[in-house]
């Protein structure tokens, strides 16, 4: 997933294609420099997407001949508890995840704007991110562990009992996002941050003559002008945060009782553990779909507020 | 001016401590459960379940990282706490390595090539191809790991780098996209006067092209090199074996063979920290093209 920030292209005078009515010129040459990612795009992209669609409507454990069902696996899917579990579970993990995500790397964004340029900053605020999840996820075990963790021996000597996160049903979920919101929010504070540099200083300085004081200013001039980014971080946030993983996949393996099988690891136990692989593509091309209608109703709400700047 | 000027510094000061503290905290968070994994290599794992919260361990130890880079004898490290069947971490790093570059250099490169005729070339259907490659960014990997699965096993490519590679190796929807809008923003003049001068496309692309575009390459390859090196679904399906198993698959698997009655938390520390370790390196020689480089290009 892809969004473009800041940073103004060189302005072009033609749109591309349209330039000064020269003969349409060199196919030969341009299908030579497209033929590996053609291949590429066709064999990895365009062919399973395809394909995903027709498993879907197949029965096959991978080892026999696929044999074509129509829609039972759809039906099958949706009278599925453990599906609407996953997919609430999932819910689950989005909002929190998001919600502090968001909260937060806003907060970072604005004190790093208002208070420091630094690079050092920035790159020490990015580091989580850089770190695979799977090594976040075995030093989070660690640090949450209930005997031995870090976070445990803290909320100790504060005075608190000591946590499962991880072990316990009814944390479980909200561990994995708040330690992904660890990870994420550096990342998410440079995208804001990266978005406040294009707004005019001189309207903050012009306010703070008026005598606005920092939130209002924030709520005033910094979160309307930065509306668009905003939006556009949060599409690509979202749709990252449906596709967790790999925490769930290194720490809880969906547990415990089931408390954190989030609709990945539901789709990626059909496919490789039980071998429906007709059932997980199913369910993979309802993702799929869900993720579509996701994004064009965010990318609607982007169009709606793209005025306020410019 | 100079009366609101001091006004506004006065009104400012404590707000600014106070944003300097939760900055400072924020990093502290941020960056703390780093110090303690390295903290927790280097200590035994006996201290560790003795309650010894100490930032500086009380009896410093190297034995976990002999442990992992294969220097221990089985006892010694069965004696540290780990289960004997240890992380051949060079073999991993290898691993991990060749598949990084790998992935980097055809990325990048069949990439640039698939940009460039995007943005300068013309040919029917370019735009409609175009588009049809940037729907390539909305589909889930898990709706194209199931049949790619299906296809690298049909090929006889399991547990080979080939099978390893492959999805990756030929190209991004989103690198043809990042590389196709800075080849728009090079003015055409430059081509049309070498183009004047005789040179062919290729010959455009390779001697002007590519040498002015060297900073927006460099970024795409540290940006592909960290999500090459973070990739866990597709390298745990296919590349289970020792011999083309990634260091990500390679810690996944020391974690879960831990007993988890008393889990070798300073080996996996030890590992861990070695995983870290490339990052930090990229993080120092690229840090501020990369920081900016967020700010220029969001990815997930």
């Amino acid at each position: 997933m892809t969004l473009t920030v800041g940073r103004p292209r060189p302005a072009r005078t033609a749109p591309p294609g349209a330039r000064r009515g020269k003969p349409a010129g060199d196919p030969v040459v341009a299908w030579l420099f497209l033929l590996p990612a053609l291949i590429g795009f066709t064999v990895f992209y365009l062919a399973p997407t395809l394909r995903g669609f027709w498993i879907s409507l197949t029965d096959w454990n991978l080892l026999s001949d696929p044999e074509f069902v129509g829609l039972d696996n759809y039906r099958a899917m949706l009278a599925d508890d453990k599906f609407w579990n996953a997919l609430r579970i999932t819910a689950e993990y989005v909002v929190i995840n998001i919600g502090t995500q968001t909260v937060l790397a806003l907060a970072i964004a604005v004190l790093m704007d208002r208070l420091t340029r630094s690079v050092l900053v920035r790159a020490a605020i990015v580091v989580p991110w850089l770190v695979p999840n799977v090594t976040v996820a075995i030093v989070t075990l660690f640090m949450l562990d209930h005997n031995v963790g870090f976070v445990n021996h803290i909320l100790q000597v504060l005075g608190f009992e000591p946590q499962s996160f991880y072990g316990d049903s009814d944390q479980a979920i909200a561990t994995i996002a708040l330690v992904n919101t660890w990870r994420n929010m550096g990342y998410t504070a440079l995208l804001f941050f990266a978005g406040m540099q294009m707004i005019p200083r001189n309207l903050y300085e012009a306010a703070a003559v008026d005598g606005a004081g920092e939130w209002t200013l924030f709520r005033r001039i910094t979160l309307p002008l930065l509306r668009p980014v905003t939006v556009l971080v949060l599409v690509v946030s979202i749709i990252g945060s449906f596709q967790i993983f790999d925490t769930v996949a290194v720490t809880t393996k969906g547990g415990p009782a089931d408390a954190t099988r989030v609709i990945y690891y539901y789709i990626y136990q059909k496919a490789f553990n039980e071998f429906h692989m007709g059932y997980a593509a199913a369910m993979a091309a309802t993702l799929f779909v869900l993720l579509i209608v996701l994004t064009a109703t965010q990318m609607r709400m982007l169009r709606a507020s793209s005025s306020d700047l410019r | 001016m100079a009366h609101h000027t001091s006004g506004a510094r006065r009104r400012f000061r404590p707000g600014r401590i106070l944003a300097w503290t939760a900055l400072a905290l924020l990093l502290l968070v941020t960056l703390y459960p780093f110090v303690w994994m390295l903290r927790t290599a280097f200590t035994g794992n006996r201290a560790i379940f003795n309650g010894d919260y100490s930032l500086i361990p009380a009896d410093p130890t190297l034995v976990n990282y002999s442990r992992v880079l294969g220097h221990a004898t089985a006892e010694e490290s069965i004696a540290a706490g780990g289960s004997g069947a240890e992380v051949d971490f060079w073999l991993y790093l290898r691993n991990s390595v060749i598949f990084t570059l790998a992935v980097v250099a055809g990325q990048v490169g069949f990439s640039a090539t698939a940009a460039y005729a995007f943005a300068r070339l013309r040919f029917r259907g370019r735009d409609t191809l175009f588009a049809v490659f940037l729907t390539g960014l909305m589909v889930p990997p898990i709706f194209t790991v199931l049949p790619n699965f299906a296809l690298v096993r049909d090929l006889g490519w399991l547990d080979t780098f080939p099978g390893l590679l492959a999805p990756y190796l030929l190209m991004t929807p989103f690198a043809i996209f990042f590389l196709r809008q800075f080849f728009l923003g090079i003015s055409p003049e430059i081509e049309d006067a070498a183009t004047i001068d005789g040179a062919g496309k290729i010959a455009v692309f390779w001697r002007i092209i590519l040498p002015m575009s060297t900073a927006p390459l460099a970024t795409l390859a540290v940006i592909t090199a960290v999500f090459s090196w973070n990739e866990y679904l597709w390298p745990q399906l296919v590349g289970k074996d020792e011999g083309v198993r990634l260091l990500n698959v390679a810690l996944g698997v020391f974690a879960q063979s831990s007993p988890t009655s008393s889990p070798d938390w300073a080996g996996l520390m030890a590992a861990a920290s070695l995983q870290v370790i490339p990052v930090l390196l990229l993080l120092i020689v690229f840090g501020r093209r990369l920081v900016n480089s967020i700010g220029f290009t969001g990815i997930k």
